[in-house]
């Protein structure tokens, strides 16, 4: 019985020594870490386009041209023009915000849900944890996809529907999440070592099971605002999004599908953002776990 | 023929010591490359292994131990850098072995039998499988004989129904079974030497004393055998010749008698006090800087203890647990005891015997299905938690593994403040607590900034008694407390709770499977198998005049240091 408790943690860096404890642990990190680097930087870029798009954009987003429509790429036009002559790169500057806002209200809308529905079912006494335990399942095993389609269907395409479709649409898988985390918490000996010390259910509660479970969630964020864009962006893509003149890069992507073969930059140059988004968002989210878990022991 | 330090400076004669060793060392060195530079994990090691012998390894966790040994099988690790004046197998060089010539070596002529069985052996594949392995690997082809082959080898382990045990997976044998499976794997092809890297860490007594007689056994038979142990009681029952390690290095070595008896360097003599058992009751198991007086330790008190207030009364407790598939197993069956203030009242049994299951009941942690506990003479069990909370201040806990029984995002002042009691509000004066309660538990200052995961097991377990005694309770249950520690931080953290005890007026209930700890701290003791007390005396009364069979069993079954080592501990 001397095995000595080691939590599972991200594994570090440089060779570990096997069943050294403590003597290869603390292994200084090459100074900079390339990835995280250029998220940072894409990161900037975004929240500029986002935020004062008149600032990145090259030409006015909505001023059509005729006479240059469908030009690809040049020194003139980045990313080329559309059916209408407009600039694709200015469109996609400007989309930024949209397309941004409609990610992040998702994940928030996705992971307020989920907060909830999760702590219901992991501490709401029996019959409120068997319910709503029972409608996470049901509504887990049924299509994201599908599940966004419906509301649409009820509630017409517009920004806010994309919102809550995507957001109510993912929240199941987060709420179990969530009811793992806050269950682990609860059964932990941190917590039984509270109630041995005489503290009240609330106290646990908010000192110890809420903070331990929830804080994963930061990560799970930036990951999931990546996730609601690509969703979003789908949506978009299908039709059931914003109305085309918007520069939302899932209208764009939606809009490009009809030149796809005599003007395939409306749709690649729309689509590889789009991945970039979720790229720096995913990999923001894993640098933020792995410091997290640094934090805790640090 | 004797086992004889070889060390380049006396370099004696080997023919003089008949046959050549089967492994020769000579100034190991093992170190690893970590971007800080190479870090020196081994350093000077050298001994000679010969035929029927046994080498011990002995050190704390830290000390090298097992990457030595891992080294000798060619697998020190990724990264590792192998220095030696000499490795030798039977004669032949395997300092620069290719990994595909380690892989005949492995299981053929060395058998490695590692510490944790449960991690070792695969959790899907039949424990007969996996003995097997090695016998099909090293050319057993055919089926049949391998069936035969490997029933015997688990019978030979002393596996009770071999043919039906090896159709089972790990996990449905016990840990008894699941490490004399391993055993029986490492022994398979009968290889010369075997590496035994703290086999029996995870074992109850009894079966560490059956798997010990399988090791002699198979000494006897001629293997040679490297036994890495922290526990030095163990390595006394089998070593022919010790070596003591420390921070990677050897400190001392020499023939097992001598190093017992006589031994020469203070780590040694430390480590070897630092054994508690019947013997050191009353002593102090740590060396003092500062002062010789000994503190008043368990001895002598019995009887005054006696007569004092009982703090905590259980009366036919019973706590039955069902399993998935609908059985009942009864953990805790009719178990009562008495605790007085100032009395540590151990509870002694093996795994599975209830007593861990005792000491929650006791805690209230969980609801007992009949009987009830007492605690100050208040009803303590049977109150509903929202009446218990006022008395929670009167009884805490300290649990062998303290890092998981504290918030990982804590640090070690907010763990301490958290514990502290309503009453206290000012913050000079809650700090002014705080320090006081490090003092106590011997913490200096700066840990408080740190979190549990930055501490020494040590200073974890220290921390956990100072949150322990926060409220000033007048119980504490101890539930294997120092079992995860090393024997030295084990005896510091002993006699801490010693010192307390007589400070505070503390009653202990103290739950271990280490009959030597029990011996050494407790005034009285329950001995528990099954769910039942199946003894209770004092500490004389169980380890000289055990009434029941299986108390008599447990205590034959404890490894005891020879008396040499004992004598010389006076000194």
């Amino acid at each position: 019985m001397t095995a000595t408790h080691t939590p599972p943690r991200s594994a570090g860096f440089g060779p570990a020594g096997p069943g050294l404890a403590g003597t290869t642990r603390r292994v200084t990190r090459p100074a900079i870490r390339w990835d995280l680097a250029i998220a940072l930087a894409t990161t900037v870029l975004f929240a500029v386009a986002a935020v004062w798009p008149q600032l990145v954009a090259t030409h006015n987003p909505f001023a059509m041209d005729l006479p240059a429509s469908l030009q690809p790429p040049s020194p003139a036009h980045w990313f080329g023009t559309d059916e209408a002559g407009r600039d694709l790169y200015s469109r996609v500057v400007y989309g930024t915000r949209e397309s941004l806002g409609i990610g992040i209200g998702a994940a928030l809308v996705s992971l307020s849900l989920a907060i909830v529905l999760g702590t219901l079912a992991a501490l709401g006494g029996r019959v409120a944890s068997a319910v709503v335990g029972w409608l996470l399942e049901v509504a887990f095993s049924f299509p994201a996809l599908l599940l966004s389609l419906l509301l649409i269907a009820v509630l017409g395409p517009s920004a806010l529907t994309q919102i809550l479709a995507v957001g109510i649409g993912t929240a199941p898988g987060y709420a179990r999440m969530v009811r793992g985390q806050i269950l682990a918490a609860k059964d932990s000996a941190y917590v039984e070592a509270a109630v041995a010390l005489g503290h009240s259910r609330g106290r646990i509660l908010r000192r110890h099971i809420l903070p331990n479970a929830l804080r994963p969630l930061v990560a799970v964020f930036a990951l999931s605002i990546g996730q609601s864009i690509v969703w979003a962006s789908s949506l978009s893509f299908l039709g059931l999004g914003v109305a085309p003149p918007s520069p939302e890069w899932g209208a764009l992507l939606d809009a490009g599908r009809a030149f796809i073969t005599e003007a395939g930059w409306l749709t690649v140059i729309p689509g590889l953002v789009i991945v970039l988004l979720a790229l720096t968002a995913t990999t923001l989210g894993r640098h933020l776990q792995r410091f997290l878990e640094k934090g805790e022991t640090a | 023929m004797t086992v004889v330090d070889h060390t380049p400076r006396v370099a004696r004669d080997d023919a003089a010591n008949g046959p050549h060793p089967r492994i020769s060392i000579r100034d190991l060195s093992v170190s690893f490359a970590t971007s800080a530079g190479d870090r020196r994990i081994i350093e000077g090691v050298s001994f000679d292994l010969h035929p029927g012998r046994c080498v011990a390894i002995v050190g704390e966790s830290g000390s090298g131990k097992s990457v030595t040994a891992r080294t000798i099988v060619g697998l020190s690790g990724r990264g590792a850098r192998v220095e030696a004046g000499a490795l030798e197998l039977h004669g032949r060089d395997i300092r620069s072995l290719p990994e595909r010539a380690w892989r005949r070596i492995r299981g053929r002529e060395i058998g490695f039998i590692l510490q944790d069985a449960l991690v070792s052996l695969d959790p899907l594949r039949p424990v007969g499988a996996e003995v097997g392995e090695t016998l099909r690997l090293h050319g057993w082809r055919d089926r049949s004989a391998r069936r035969r082959k490997i029933a015997e080898l688990l019978e030979a382990v002393g596996v009770p129904s071999p043919e039906r045990r090896a159709r089972q997976r790990s996990g449905e044998l016990s840990g008894g079974l699941r490490q004399r499976a391993l055993i029986a794997s490492a022994l398979a092809l009968d290889p010369d030497v075997v590496i035994a890297d703290e086999p029996t860490t995870a074992l109850d007594v009894t079966v560490q004393a059956q798997v010990l007689q399988l090791l002699e056994a198979s000494k006897r038979r001629g293997a040679s055998i490297i036994l890495i142990s922290h526990d030095l009681s163990v390595v006394a029952q089998l070593a022919d010749h010790v070596l003591v390690m420390r921070h990677g290095r050897v400190v001392e070595q020499g023939p097992a008698e001598q190093v017992f008896a006589s031994p020469q360097d203070p780590y040694t003599r430390a480590l070897i006090a630092a054994v508690p058992s019947e013997a050191t009751r009353g002593r102090r198991l740590s060396p003092t800087q500062d002062d010789a007086s000994p503190s008043e330790t368990a001895s002598g008190e019995t009887d005054a203890a006696r007569e004092r207030e009982v703090v905590l009364e259980a009366r036919g407790l019973v706590k039955r647990f069902r399993a998935a598939d609908g059985s009942e197993t009864l953990a805790v069956d009719e178990v009562s005891f008495a605790l007085h203030r100032g009395e540590t009242l151990g509870v002694v049994g093996e795994s599975g015997s209830g007593k861990s299951t005792t000491g929650r009941l006791a805690l209230a942690l969980e609801p007992a299905d009949a009987g009830e506990v007492s605690l100050l003479g208040e009803p303590w069990s049977a109150a509903p938690e929202r009446k218990r909370r006022a008395l929670r201040s009167r009884i805490a806990v300290v649990s062998q593994d303290p890092l998981s029984s504290f918030d990982p995002r804590w640090n070690v002042e907010r763990i301490l403040a958290d514990a502290l009691p309503r009453g206290i509000r000012a913050p000079a004066a809650r700090a002014a607590r705080i320090g006081e309660l490090l003092a106590q538990v011997g913490l200096p200052d700066e840990v408080l900034a740190r979190f549990p995961l930055r501490l020494s097991g040590g200073q974890r377990q220290r921390v956990s008694i100072a949150r322990a005694l926060a409220s000033e309770p007048d119980v504490i249950v101890l539930d294997e407390a120092v079992s995860a520690l090393d024997v030295t931080i084990q005896a510091q953290v002993l006699d801490l709770l010693v010192d307390l005890q007589a400070r505070l007026g503390l009653g202990y209930l103290f739950i271990s499977h280490d009959l030597g700890v029990i011996a050494h701290l407790s005034h009285r003791v329950l001995v528990m198998k099954d769910g039942r007390v199946v003894e209770e005396g004092t500490p004389d009364e169980i380890f000289h005049q055990p009434r029941e069979p299986y108390t008599r069993e447990l205590i034959a079954s404890i490894p005891a240091l020879p008396r040499g080592a004992a004598a010389s501990r006076e000194a």
